[in-house]
């Protein structure tokens, strides 16, 4: 399997304070990979990294075999990397059509743009209807699902997503999880995420990592992981027995 | 009723197009742009210059000065605003208020202050319907607007960039995962607020049939009300509180004369403050997404004075000067020491409350007023009345600002310029002319009239200031108050009632305001309300920022360098300005927390 995305020893600073140690991490094409951790142990920061938004202190970010360490977030969109911000982020005064059309920014071919336009309506059906409502009025799960149509506008190869269960109820989560496999095998889409239940992320995911205050601590395969003791004592709930 | 209407609408056209610039550059950066006001003013001197200095025709001066503004803008927000506004949105802010008056002097040395007769490019009151008189003037000034708003909201609405601006402007982080690239959306709205300004500045010129550089800062004012009015940010709310605004005026005006234009004004900002703060359409701001409680200064470390230094310095202020018997050296002297002491007492506002007020000139006003009133009306001795003038500026200015410390950020900064303002506008209501023969101060029967007694009395004035004020920082309630200044959240989570300590705060800065006001008055013997400008407030804030926010004795320091050294320099009043304003700018820009602050 070929890596997408490639980060290779990427360190990464906040002035004096070292965000990001050392890190390795793949994605491959086509692949679901997630990204676990407890609070500030740099999650959103190896997010924002392989956006571009963070400069990066030494290590190198590939994607498709390319150099995008020092590329701008525009570009590295263009080449196929799209976001859905954590807290999805849908801008709130604008309509759903123009929240669409904001994640197409990169693009240049209006044909292309128009035809994508359908395809989402169609893909997402509870957007189309709502399509001249303002974003700020929907409900979290169609906020969510608008934050995921609007990262496909770029038609992207990765979509980068931070946290997207967060403040979801239960059942809107697995409706989540749910989409993010659809878009995955049925656009072909790779995604990386990040997700504080390890079970419900290992639950879709083939791969992941875990990190703990900017270093990723341990990798492997779901199945690895979910029955790995650290793992089930730090993020299961599941004490050793003593 | 009908013409006052007509008045307002074309006031109120200029206030749309205004208010709409500042709006939008308040949306994507989170500046509140005072440099933006100086394109009011300097709009209209432009067309001035363009049309009866170089004989251009009106169609082809209009797009120039459009181009000039726009540029001009553009230089601003890469040099100084943008560098500043992703860390410091306050910083920022002061940084634009110190370009808008640089632009505003450069502005009157290059066209004078005078007014000059704007030329009456096209017909007035040359059209009827029923009694009512209008001119083509007036009719392409409000179908410019309204085609400006036309394409304005299309491109907001349709275009490209417009959609990227809306983007940006409801949440910036968003916009830059999507790729949008805010720099250059920033830019651009700069770009169009710069040229909004200009044709703004043009219009009131062609209205009021004058022009004058300085007239830039009240319509600007009068405009940011209008968007606050609208809700910061919205643009449809920026028209409406445009208009409504204008109306207002001009019914305020054709009821109560001119003069109660800047009271009516400052009225509805503090009504709509309290009452309604997000504005009319906007959203009332939430605490997390407000990113200018606190101060920005607080940050660094002090440097070491040793003792020594401040001996020296004793001997050299008290003993030294005063032994010199140089009358221009003691003139010059006192002058520095009365603006050290507003200016220590002010740091417990701007450093200790993290309170930015902008309108020092009006306790200042108050208090040499008082003392005036005091010894010429009441007889009181200049010793009494002294503390009494202080005593007078700190309750009225309390009164006069007690609506305003629930508001935050940049809308308190504001909210104190327009009470500076209208202060000063209340009195020249009440006192139109100066007050002559102040008497002078008497010591035992003894008339003070020479510069050696004036330099020592208020050299002992401000030894008891700068005392008074390492007490209030040492004390608990000083600690407090900075509780309050560095997060009024967590302060209030305390139990600290962060407002009422603001408000203290403030009344201890305005009571050395009104004591350094009066000690004014007596040394000059004469006072009249062109004294207590603008450009007071800014030299009280930049000597504060200068020598740094919160230090009272940083306050000495810069007096001394921004008085005492433009002084001896002999520049000029607009020259001093342009240099107060780069100095505030660089010190802002390269040392935040003042010169005798090391950064961390």
């Amino acid at each position: 399997m070929t890596d997408l995305l490639a980060l290779d020893d990427v360190n990464v600073y906040y002035g004096p304070f070292h965000a990001l140690r050392g890190n390795t991490l793949t994605v491959g094409e086509g692949e679901i990979v997630s990204l676990l951790g407890g609070n500030a142990s740099g999650k959103s920061t190896t997010m924002k990294t392989i956006l571009g938004l963070i400069k990066v202190k030494s290590g190198t970010v590939r994607f498709e075999g390319e150099d995008v360490t020092r590329a701008s977030t525009r570009h590295r969109i263009k080449a196929g990397i799209a976001s859905v911000p954590e807290a999805r982020r849908v801008f709130p005064q604008m309509t759903v059509d123009e929240n669409l059309l904001a994640g197409a920014y990169t693009r240049r071919d209006r044909v292309g743009i128009t035809e994508d336009l359908e395809r989402m309506r169609d893909y997402f059906p509870r957007l189309a209807e709502r399509r001249r409502q303002e974003a700020g009025t929907l409900s979290g799960g169609e906020q969510q699902m608008l934050a995921f149509a609007r990262a496909l506008m770029s038609r992207p190869k990765l979509i980068c997503m931070d946290e997207p269960t967060m403040g979801l109820s239960p059942k809107l989560v697995d409706q989540v999880l749910d989409e993010i496999v659809r878009i995955n095998k049925e656009l072909g889409v790779a995604v990386l995420f990040v997700e504080q239940q390890a079970e419900l992320a290992l639950s879709i995911a083939s791969r992941g990592y875990v990190l703990a205050t900017g270093e990723i601590v341990l990798k492997g395969t779901a199945r690895e992981l979910l029955d790995n003791p650290q793992i089930q004592e730090a993020y299961l709930g599941k004490a050793k027995k003593a | 009723m009908l013409d006052t209407l007509i008045a307002g609408l074309l006031r109120g056209n200029v206030y749309a197009l205004g208010a709409v610039g500042i709006s939008l550059v308040f949306g994507v950066m989170n500046v509140v742009n005072f440099a933006q006001f100086s394109f009011f003013g300097l709009g209209a001197m432009l067309a001035w210059f363009f049309i009866t200095t170089l004989g251009l025709p009106f169609w082809l001066a209009l797009p120039l000065v459009l181009v000039v503004c726009a540029a001009l803008g553009l230089i601003i927000n890469i040099s100084v605003v943008r560098p500043l506004a992703k860390f410091l949105p306050l910083a920022a802010m002061l940084s634009t208020y110190a370009v808008s008056q640089i632009l505003d002097n450069a502005s009157q040395i290059a066209f004078t202050a005078q007014f000059r007769v704007f030329p009456p490019v096209l017909p007035n009151s040359n059209l009827h319907i029923g009694n009512m008189r209008f001119g083509t003037s007036d009719l392409v000034m409000l179908s410019t607007t309204a085609v400006v708003m036309l394409v304005m909201s299309l491109f907001l609405k349709y275009g490209k960039v417009g959609r990227a601006i809306r983007a940006t402007s409801q949440d910036q982080e968003a916009a830059l995962q999507m790729g949008i690239p805010v720099g250059l959306v920033q830019h651009v709205s700069f770009v169009i607020a710069s040229a909004l300004g200009g044709l703004a500045g043009v219009f009131i010129a062609l209205y009021v049939g004058v022009a004058n550089p300085a007239s830039g800062l009240n319509i600007g004012l009068t405009a940011f009300v209008a968007a606050t009015l609208g809700g910061l940010g919205s643009l449809v709310g920026a028209v409406i509180g445009g208009f409504v605004l204008g109306i207002l005026e001009a019914f305020g005006i054709h009821f109560f004369g001119d003069t109660s234009r800047q009271i009516i004004i400052f009225v509805i900002l503090i009504v709509v403050l309290i009452a309604r703060p997000g504005g009319l359409l906007g959203k009332v701001p939430l605490i997390s997404t407000e990113p200018l409680t606190g101060t920005f200064l607080g940050k660094g470390r002090p440097l070491r004075i040793p003792r020594w230094v401040w001996a020296a310095a004793f001997v050299v202020l008290g003993i030294v000067i005063p032994l010199l018997r140089n009358d221009y050296v003691l003139i010059t002297g006192t002058q520095v020491l009365i603006y050290a002491i507003i200016a220590a007492g002010f740091t417990v506002t701007a450093g200790q409350a993290g309170v930015l007020a902008l309108g020092q000139a009006g306790p200042i006003a108050i208090g040499a007023y008082m003392s005036a009133a005091l010894t010429m009306q009441l007889h009181f001795s200049f010793w009494v009345a002294l503390p009494v003038a202080g005593l007078c500026a700190a309750i009225v200015a309390s009164i006069l600002a007690s609506p305003i410390w629930g508001v935050k950020g940049h809308y308190i900064s504001i909210a104190t310029l327009g009470l500076g303002i209208t202060i000063v506008a209340v009195i020249q209501l009440i006192v139109p002319q100066g007050i002559y023969n102040i008497p002078v101060p008497q010591w035992f029967g003894t008339a003070l009239t020479t510069p050696t007694a004036y330099y020592l009395i208020d050299f002992g004035v401000l030894v008891i200031t700068l005392l008074v004020m390492w007490r209030i920082r040492r004390s608990h309630l000083g600690k407090v108050i900075s509780s309050v200044g560095s997060d009024e959240v967590a302060a209030l989570a305390s139990g600290v009632r962060g407002r009422n300590y603001k408000a203290l705060a403030f009344a201890i800065s305005a009571f050395f305001a009104g004591i350094g006001g009066s000690l004014l008055a007596h040394q000059y013997t004469y006072i009249d309300p062109t004294i207590f400008t603008m450009l007071m407030s800014l030299l009280v804030v930049t000597i504060v920022i200068m020598g740094g926010v919160s230090l009272p004795y940083g306050a000495v320091v810069g007096a001394i360098i921004l008085i005492g050294a433009m002084e001896l320099l002999r520049f000029t009043p607009e020259l001093r300005i342009i240099v107060y304003g780069l100095v505030l700018i660089l010190v802002v820009r390269f040392r935040p927390g003042g010169i005798l602050v090391r950064n961390s």
